[in-house]
């Protein structure tokens, strides 16, 4: 492993090693770049996760202050836990279940295709889903996607039998165990999918993609990388020019570092990217970095989720096994006539009993809830996700008074539910509990969403430079050696599952930057 | 190990004083106590009639009616572990107690079932009543007797996971064509 100097500003400093950050390093060191790779949490691996859902949950997800406000139901169950995300190397692709769908064409360009709507601050992406394809294509062949480049799909688990058979009676036409970046075969040097079940606790048999097992061991091996766990960065200092320099971060001590930089990706996931260009507000740039157009922090989305779990006569099992084991993708359309623009998907889910307990109906207490516990051998379950509307009061904001560890302002996340995000969760709904009825359900259970695991938006890409915070390439319209590269360039959500795309997006990222530095623009 | 195949009342005429013996012997906290009662625990803090009484009540709040008091104890321990590291705990969990005496005319726990349950269902969504509520969320449903009685498999890595140990045996639905779901690897 390389071991930069302090003072070298010749190295791309990146910050955060998940989806963006880690794949960005990965292809930058292939190129022969010299990056730094800062990550605020712990360095854990195969032989260190644990089947535990509450010890994995303490070991690796980001449990730093963390506050939330507005109307959603997440900011009442879960108020110090907006999102459920990672911090670790890794990221949260050490959590992610590895569903991998391309988003869809007219996805791209919802402001044309869905119109004006009240409320929502809707905007076209500056890249189309032509512009992307060759970049899905390495992103598929990089993380072993299933049903792509010849990997066969992997076998339906026990929850999965339960979803098809309803949705076969149902009628629809998509359900498979879809595109899922878990080895179905040996391959890349990983094992296959022993299904374990514990896909969210960071998967010991390695057969689940992750910038951990893959992309920084391959970055590592170039003698390109150097990655600092437990370095979190507080800020990003600037020059004269306006240019970006280096950063300043906090070791696993506390000790403060300035590492100087040629250029900054901030790969921090939606809510800590936005915080940490917003903390590094300046003389210069008195609103935050990157911030002309006042859209850093703002339109943050987090999907349309909720699940539906249900009870059968007979055992199910859902645990047993991958995670998100298939997808019926029949709503993932747009189709106004249901009530609301967008579509989303149907995943299969299940949770341990732990989680379940917290999960099922947070805050429940008596008889109701523990009749439906007492069913928690014989249930099934799916996760319900789609198209949010980006809204510019939706924002992450630096705490007027709470500060963190390192005395960084924590953030805070406002969100409010749209009335199509309301509308949609209701079909949805009701579509999950009419798959399971026609599967033979007893009872339905209707659960809210979880803290977010899809956290987007909050520095999105935009062809005018007043639109949004960067442009088709992640790179900053106000500062050009700064760059997002992570979720938060979403410039609207999508159905799908976002790594595909966040890690499609750093591939494309890593040409540009590559070409930028070879043409001394940056 | 746990036999699925097992009902779940026959599990518990069966294993009672397996569960029993594994508390006792592995947790260190738990021992046998009184005749008259299966249970006491170790508190460090609270005192006895106060676990006691934390006990019924998250009988109260989480009621499955065969899952052992043992499981329950869980929820106390921690409560006492929390009650020990801050006396504004100790203090809220004892005045609660001292509530649902008062509620029931001295004696709470002497009380009948159902005065019980009117007693506490008052205190529903207070602070003592949130302390015990989101304690038991967690604990009551974390250990390993409790995956024992749901039927949750728990650590599944230690047995090389489920691709031969039944992740698609599910019988009493039709399975999926190969194209939906396709075969399984196998090296064999």
């Amino acid at each position: 492993m390389a071991k930069y100097d302090l003072k070298d500003d010749g190295v791309v400093v990146i910050i955060g090693s998940g989806a963006g950050g880690g794949t960005l390093a990965n292809e930058l060191c292939q190129k022969g770049v010299q990056v730094v790779l800062l990550e605020a949490g712990k360095h854990e691996s195969n032989d260190s996760f644990v089947n535990d859902e509450w010890s994995s949950f303490g070991q690796i997800t980001w449990l730093d202050s963390r506050s939330s406000s507005g109307s959603w139901r997440v900011g009442k169950d879960f108020n110090g836990l907006p999102a459920w995300i990672c911090k670790t190397v890794g990221g949260s692709t050490t959590h992610w279940a590895g569903a991998s769908l391309r988003i869809q064409d007219h996805e791209f360009r919802v402001k044309t295709e869905y119109g004006d709507i009240d409320g929502a601050n809707l905007l076209d992406w500056p890249l189309t889903l032509k512009d992307l394809e060759p970049y899905y294509a390495k992103a598929e062949d990089k993380m072993g996607v299933t049903r792509t480049h010849g990997i066969p799909g992997l076998p339906g688990n026990n929850n999965f039998k339960v979803m098809h058979a309803g949705a076969t009676k149902l009628g629809y036409k998509n359900c498979n165990t879809g595109r899922i970046a878990i080895n179905s075969r040996p391959r890349d040097g990983r094992a296959s999918c022993i299904q374990l079940g514990f896909c969210f606790q960071g998967c010991k048999s390695g057969a689940k993609w992750s910038t951990l097992v893959a992309e920084i061991p391959k970055a590592e091996a170039t003698g390109k990388l150097d990655l600092r766990p437990q370095s979190h960065v507080l800020k990003i200092e600037h020059g004269k020019s306006g240019k970006v320099t280096g950063v300043v971060y906090a070791d696993a001590e506390g000790h403060q570092h300035m590492q100087k930089a040629r250029a900054v990706c901030v790969a921090g996931n939606s809510i800590e990217t936005p915080r940490l260009l917003l903390n590094s507000a300046s003389n210069q740039y008195k609103e935050g970095l990157a911030n002309s157009s006042g859209q850093v922090g703002k339109n943050y989305m987090r999907h349309m989720t909720g699940s539906v779990y249900a009870s059968f006569d007979e055992p199910v099992h859902m645990w047993r096994g991958t995670t998100m084991a298939g997808i019926i993708s029949d709503e993932s359309n747009n189709d106004p006539k249901r009530g609301f623009v967008g579509g989303y998907e149907m995943e299969t889910l299940a949770l341990g009993l732990p989680f379940m307990a917290a999960f099922l109906d947070p805050g429940a207490w008596g008889k109701d809830f523990t009749a439906k516990m007492d069913e928690y051998s014989h249930m099934a379950g799916m996760w319900l996700v789609g198209e949010d509307m980006p809204q510019e009061s939706n924002t992450i904001s630096l705490h007027a008074n709470n500060k963190d560890q390192h005395g960084m302002p924590t953030p805070d996340v406002h969100f409010d539910d749209h009335p199509n995000d309301i509308a949609m969760r209701e079909h949805a709904f009701k579509q999950g509990s009419a798959v399971y009825a026609a599967a033979g359900a007893k009872e339905n259970y209707l659960v809210p969403p979880y803290p977010s695991t899809h956290n987007l938006g909050t520095c999105r890409m935009s062809a005018k430079d007043a639109d949004g915070v960067c442009n088709a390439h992640g790179q900053t319209h106000d500062i050009s050696n700064l760059f997002i590269s992570d979720g938060s360039q979403f410039t609207t959500g999508a159905a799908e599952n976002p790594t595909l795309t966040i890690v499609s997006l750093a591939i494309r990222q890593a040409d540009f930057m590559a070409k930028q530095m070879s043409e001394k623009a940056i | 190990m746990l036999d699925l195949d097992l009902t779940r009342r026959n599990f518990l005429k069966t294993s009672g004083t397996v569960l029993i013996g594994t508390l006792a012997s592995s947790s260190g906290v738990l021992s046998m106590l009184a005749p008259s009662q299966t249970w006491a625990l170790e508190l460090t803090k609270l005192d006895k009639p106060i676990g006691q009484s934390l006990l019924q009540a998250t009988r109260h709040i989480f009621p499955h009616a065969t899952l052992d008091d043992a499981v329950y104890a869980f929820v106390v321990k921690d409560l006492d572990v929390a009650a020990a590291g801050d006396d504004a705990v100790a203090k809220l969990l004892t005045d609660g107690v001292a509530t649902l005496n008062a509620g029931a005319g001295g004696d709470w726990l002497a009380a009948d079932n159902d005065k019980q349950f009117v007693v506490i269902e008052k205190m529903a969504g207070n602070e003592f009543f949130e302390k015990i509520r989101g304690t038991a969320v967690v604990s009551l449903y974390n250990n390993e007797l409790a995956w024992a009685h749901f039927g949750y498999e728990g650590d599944a890595w230690k047995h090389g996971g489920y691709l031969t140990r039944g992740f698609n045996d599910l019988k009493w639905l039709p399975d999926p064509p190969a194209d939906a779901s396709p075969p399984a690897f196998s090296t064999s």
